[in-house]
């Protein structure tokens, strides 16, 4: 889902920078407060960050024959909120920015919104409706994480399309060539980073109930004694 | 019967990634004889298609600092998964011995309390 360095053009650039930068503002302002008021979640918070920061170095293959990677968004926005999320994908995106030419500065802003924004509020959406559906919580969990996952290389996609439309077929058609290349890529990737999700997810609920209680992500009733 | 599914579901996802590895075919030399790679990043793909959609389109920034080669980025992404996965491996080290930690000091109060009511 990385838009590389200079590939949108300067109007795309500067609008996404524009429309990103208040979740991150505002997700910053969130996770201070969070620290501020529970610091025991501190460690937890550095989970969900080190959990976007190895899925999103996996470089996977899939059925299409090129290669993709999981975003970990998931995780984070389910346990903290989506909001909190867009701080930390800040800090990915910059790190494979600066130092390895992945993405870029200029593009930084659409990544943003494709990964740290649309996917951890689709995350957070999924999770609730699946819980209030009554589905199980690992079907839920993994649910949020694998539509979430898709949804950041579908937005990713209209993003592209909307910057170079096809010169016959217009935005539509574009938007089927992108969609081509990175979503039907991402479907296997989306099911793995959904199941490995709820790996993490079952080692948590297994060893930090409570927290997991405090924080309201699951009931009493679902904790293993 | 949790770890049980743990083991399971990663078991599921090697399969996810190694099946498509097997699945898809190295497709046929193209006219200039070179052999067509297979498995590149989607994100040079949709770089690609940019060139074909919008053949005028110039990139108008480049980046500050790019890997010095393949190697070199193959090592920062390592770099990146080590430093999560080390630091969530120490997370749940933590918690697995503060839990242990917590059942038996539970344990010990309840035999505190028995050897009162004798």
């Amino acid at each position: 889902m990385h838009i590389m360095e200079g590939f949108l053009p300067i109007e795309h650039a500067v609008g996404w920078t524009l429309a990103s930068a208040p979740f991150v503002i505002y997700g910053l302002r969130a996770v201070r407060q969070r620290v501020h008021e529970q610091p025991e979640q501190r460690m937890l918070l550095g989970v969900a960050a080190a959990f976007a920061f190895v899925l999103s170095a996996l470089k996977l293959p899939s059925v299409t024959g090129s290669c993709s990677h999981p975003t970990g968004t998931g995780l984070g926005a389910i346990l903290f909120g989506p909001v909190i999320m867009a701080p930390i994908g800040a800090v990915v995106l910059l790190f494979q920015a600066l130092l390895l030419a992945h993405g870029g500065l200029t593009t930084l802003g659409a990544n943003l919104f494709s990964m740290a924004i649309v996917g951890p509020f689709a995350a957070a959406a999924v999770f609730r409706l699946a819980r209030g559906l009554k589905c199980s919580f690992a079907v839920s969990v993994f649910l949020a994480a694998s539509l979430a996952d898709l949804l950041t290389y579908v937005t990713t996609s209209l993003q592209l399309a909307w910057a170079f439309p096809d010169p016959v077929g217009g935005f539509a058609a574009s938007f089927v060539k992108f969609a081509g290349i990175f979503a039907i890529t991402q479907i296997p990737l989306a099911i793995s980073e959904g199941l490995l999700t709820v790996v993490i997810f079952n080692a948590l609920a297994r060893f930090n109930p409570r927290e997991l209680q405090d924080m309201k992500v699951i009931g009493s009733s679902e904790v293993r004694a | 019967m949790k770890r049980h599914q743990n083991l399971l579901l990663l078991v599921a996802v090697v399969l996810l990634t190694a099946l498509p590895l097997c699945q898809v075919q190295r497709p046929e030399a193209g006219a200039d004889g070179k052999p067509i790679e297979i498995f590149t990043g989607a994100d040079d793909k949709a770089m690609a298609l940019i060139g074909q959609i919008a053949p005028s389109y110039q990139p108008w920034f480049e980046p500050l600092m790019e890997p010095a080669s393949g190697e070199v980025a193959s090592l920062l992404f390592a770099l990146q998964a080590a430093l999560g996965a080390g630091f969530i491996g120490y997370y749940l080290g933590v918690s697995v011995t503060r839990e242990k930690m917590r059942r038996e000091a539970g344990k010990r109060q309840e035999a505190d309390a028995g050897d009162r009511a004798c």
